[in-house]
């Protein structure tokens, strides 16, 4: 009752506030301020910033509760964080830096990069797109928030409902994840379906599928993905907050439940999830080999068809997951050939890039050492994934820490190294400075040593029998050494993303300007324009006549891409506020049920709907900005 | 706005993809209803693997009656034709006409709602609820979420018709009359599986 007086005091402070009825000086003071520009961008290349902040701030926490994990695992019998602590620890590691830290971060480079490579002003829905963000940002915090309301999940990031149904876990936490990831999860389809079209309407004259760049075709596939695994996510967690918050019986056995059905749907989502968040990484790094490498990628048609078939095979696997679970020999052999038949177009794209690299010009800056620290990194993780493909294999291995290593070799070494790599390689694009070389070098061999050093030794764990999601082990049976070793491979990672935070201090405050071609060696439209570009992207659209849009033109002797219209006024979308209020009533909507507060839950869905219909009712048709003076432009 | 003729000549014909943003809406909406197909797959999944848990309560058998869910069949498919008839006089600039068949079908789609409320009364009655056992909760939460699309689409359909009435047939508005006209479609698709997978093979199966 209390937290509903709270909230409504505060929306009838805020409602004075908006509507003027506080001070009229005071709202136009606010519009013209720069944070209430960033709160209402529609902006690709904002909205892509916004990303990668949100996005490293919760990677950030997702790795100090990692350190903590590793900490209390340094030595046998450790009483650090044990029994419920270390469950919430472990549930919130892996659900952050799954749901918000590696998908805003893949989102955010999304954002900054496909509507440049594919010659776009935009993308298709820039409302949409803000919207995306902002569900996201507040779903993340919502689930955050459990630390501070009555503990955080403790079922594991899977949730499995053998753990997650009220009987076995009271209190909160799970209702903090199934509404914090419902609503971060709505943002994420919102997302993935805007950059579907956008990639197939928006791309310029002369852009043809074929020529899209490997980065954008990687996005296009896993918005597809997105597009059609999260919807099982959402009924999974829609079921789950049925059964913990209105008495319905879906995975109550007692009732007449199944908690496999969880584990279909869960999964259903949880491998193409698995294929999201390392397709755009993959994508980095063929743009990044090639870039480096001075060559055009080798096998490009190749490329495209691997890509596809992984989007395609990424559903026809999901079974892997749940071997133990006794669904029979045929369907286990069925899903085990389709799982090691991914090997055949990953193994196509190592290829590649090695083939890429033979015999090209090597620059090793700082995005090319992470692709090629990825390679052999992701290599590893690849093939621990077919060992532990083979059915009665994973009856030995599931459960152990043989599969935390496997999962951490691809998920850090492939989806981490390559965003690091996409990070590097185009914050010059983003910010319009140059990150430090040495200190990303620095960054680059203190994360991959320390990396190896805390995951190689879990693969024996593993084999020697320890199992994962347990917070002790004993002494005297082989495990301590290598537990050592784990722990201490953590500083390194820790002290890499310290390196990290400051290049990108240092880099904002003191760092060169970076020029359009900010690597002296773009291959493709985004380093056409200027770094960063101005709002409108592109002041005249470009006319593409062939794959590496740009290096076509700079073989044919051109400074410049050739445009595809004359010079003329740009249609912009406006700026709106609807999508932080429309995320904000989705928070209170949720963190109302979540407190079993029906009339703040109520609040907050009137809030979604007043939103809806604003926009409905909103005919803004944006305004025109003339790009031969772009400064005069902006502003007005 | 239907008398209009010169700037109507000059209009293409398909109103809802004039522009480019109405393309856009168009195919994001076709994808959007990927994402709902996904999404009814999962809860019809759901439905089937749970459906013979009834526990004590009344079986599918016992339960349903096919007349009045025939009924209620009627309408909602009715209801798609009279919202291809609107989109039709849509494209013929007919005002007019346009809102009087979307009225028919909000009224067909309202006569729809009002007999599964009807239905969900009855079964409640007999001991069949959502919290009664597992057969009930995925009952209604496969047929509830169709029911609640009804019931968004209605409320949908209603803002727009004002909004058009405010500003005429135009390239703005076509569009979202448009993708309003494909959801109706769909939830009619989606109410055929329920129909049979739910309905008709609750009766034999």
């Amino acid at each position: 009752m209390a937290t509903l007086i709270v909230l409504l005091v505060l929306v009838l402070f805020l409602a004075a506030i908006f509507t003027g009825g506080y001070n009229r000086q005071f709202l136009e003071r606010m519009r013209n301020s720069r944070t209430w520009d960033w709160l209402t961008t529609v902006d690709h290349k904002k909205i892509g910033i916004l990303y990668l902040m949100g996005g490293l701030l919760f990677f950030l926490i997702g790795g100090l509760e990692a350190i903590f994990m590793r900490l209390q695992l340094f030595a046998p019998g450790n009483d650090l964080f044990v029994g419920r602590t270390f469950n919430e620890l472990l549930t919130m590691h892996g659900t952050t830096m799954i749901f918000l830290a590696a998908m805003p971060l893949i989102f955010a480079i999304m954002n900054a990069v496909v509507p440049l490579q594919i010659g776009a002003r935009d993308v298709a829905f820039p409302f949409l797109n803000a919207l995306g963000f902002w569900l996201f940002f507040f779903g993340g915090v919502l689930l955050n928030l459990s630390w501070i309301f009555g503990g955080a999940p403790d079922a594991g990031w899977t949730s499995y409902t053998g753990l997650a149904l009220n009987q076995y876990s009271p209190g909160p936490g799970v209702d903090f994840y199934v509404l914090g990831l419902q609503i971060a999860g709505i943002g994420t389809l919102i997302g993935g379906l805007n950059f579907i079209v956008t990639i197939i309407n928006m791309r310029a004259p002369g852009m043809t599928f074929l020529r899209l760049p490997l980065f954008t075709w990687t996005a296009f596939v896993t918005s597809g993905l997105v597009l059609f695994a999260f919807p099982a996510f959402t009924v999974a967690l829609l079921l789950l907050m049925f059964d913990r918050l209105f008495g319905s019986n879906f995975f109550d056995h007692a009732m007449g439940g199944s908690t496999v059905i969880w584990e279909h749907l869960f999964w259903i989502f949880g491998h193409p999830e698995v294929y999201i968040v390392i397709l755009p990484a993959f994508g980095i790094m063929s743009d990044v080999i090639s870039t480096f490498s001075k060559k055009r990628l080798f096998g490009y048609n190749s490329m495209v068809f691997a890509t596809v078939l992984i989007g395609f095979l990424g559903f026809m696997v999901w079974v892997h997951h749940m071997f133990t679970v006794g669904l029979g020999a045929i369907s286990n052999s069925v899903f085990a050939v389709a799982t090691m038949a991914i090997a055949v177009p990953t193994g196509i794209k190592v290829f590649n890039w090695l083939f890429t690299m033979w015999g090209g010009e090597i620059q090793f800056k700082t995005p090319m050492l992470w692709a090629v620290g990825f390679i052999p990194t992701f290599v590893i993780g690849g093939m621990t994934g077919v060992m532990l493909a083979l059915p009665p294999a994973d009856y030995q291995y599931q459960d152990s820490y043989f599969v935390v290593a496997h999962f951490h070799y691809v998920l850090v070494g492939g989806t981490v190294f390559g965003l690091f790599a996409g990070i590097y390689y185009w914050w010059p694009k983003m910010f319009g400075k140059m990150l430090n070389e040495s200190l990303g070098k620095w960054h680059f061999w203190t994360f991959l040593i320390g990396f190896h050093l805390t995951f190689f030794p879990q693969h024996f764990l593993g084999l020697f029998g320890m199992p994962r999601r347990v917070f002790t082990y004993q002494t005297n049976v082989g495990l301590e050494r290598l537990n050592e070793i784990s722990t201490i491979g953590v500083a390194g990672m820790l002290i890499g993303t310290i390196f990290f935070l400051v290049n990108i201090i240092y880099t904002l405050r003191k760092g060169p300007k970076a020029e359009a071609d900010a690597w002296g060696l773009g291959r493709t439209l985004e380093w056409s324009i200027p770094s960063p570009p101005p709002e409108y992207n592109f002041a005249q659209t470009p006319l593409v006549r062939g794959f590496d849009a740009l290096w076509v033109e700079k073989e044919a002797g051109n400074k410049t891409m050739t445009p595809a219209e004359p010079l003329g006024s740009i249609h912009m979308p406006s700026p709106s506020y609807i999508p932080i209020m429309m995320s904000l009533g989705f928070f209170i909507a949720g963190f109302g049920f979540i407190v079993r507060g029906i009339p703040a839950a109520v609040f907050g869905l009137i809030i979604v709907f007043a939103a809806l219909f604003l926009r409905s009712f909103d005919y803004d048709r944006g305004y025109h900005v003339e790009p031969e003076d772009p400064e005069k432009g902006g502003k007005e | 706005m239907a008398n209009h003729t010169d700037s109507s000549t000059e209009m293409p014909n398909h109103l809802e993809t004039a522009t480019f943003e109405g393309k856009n809406k168009v195919l994001g909406f076709w994808l959007f209803l990927g994402a709902e197909t996904v999404l009814f797959a999962c809860l019809f999944g759901t439905y089937l693997a749970l459906r013979n848990q009834s526990l004590d309560g009344p079986t599918t058998q016992e339960l349903f009656d096919l007349k009045l869910v025939a009924l209620a069949t009627a309408l909602l498919l009715t209801s798609s034709l009279t919202s291809v008839l609107s989109m039709i006089k849509m494209n013929e600039r007919n005002m007019k006409g346009m809102i009087t068949w979307l009225v028919i079908t909000l009224a067909l789609g309202l006569g729809f709602l009002v007999l599964e409320i009807y239905e969900f009364l009855h079964y409640v009655h007999e001991g069949h609820t959502f919290m009664s056992s597992a057969f009930g909760s995925s009952f209604y939460a496969l047929v509830g979420t169709h029911g609640a699309h009804v019931t968004f689409g209605i409320i949908w359909i209603t803002t727009l018709i004002i909004q058009v009435l405010k500003r005429g047939i135009t390239t703005e508005t076509a569009p979202k009359l448009f993708v309003s006209s494909l959801y109706w479609h769909f939830i009619d698709v989606v109410w055929v599986f329920i129909f049979t997978l739910v309905y008709l093979l609750g009766k034999v199966g």
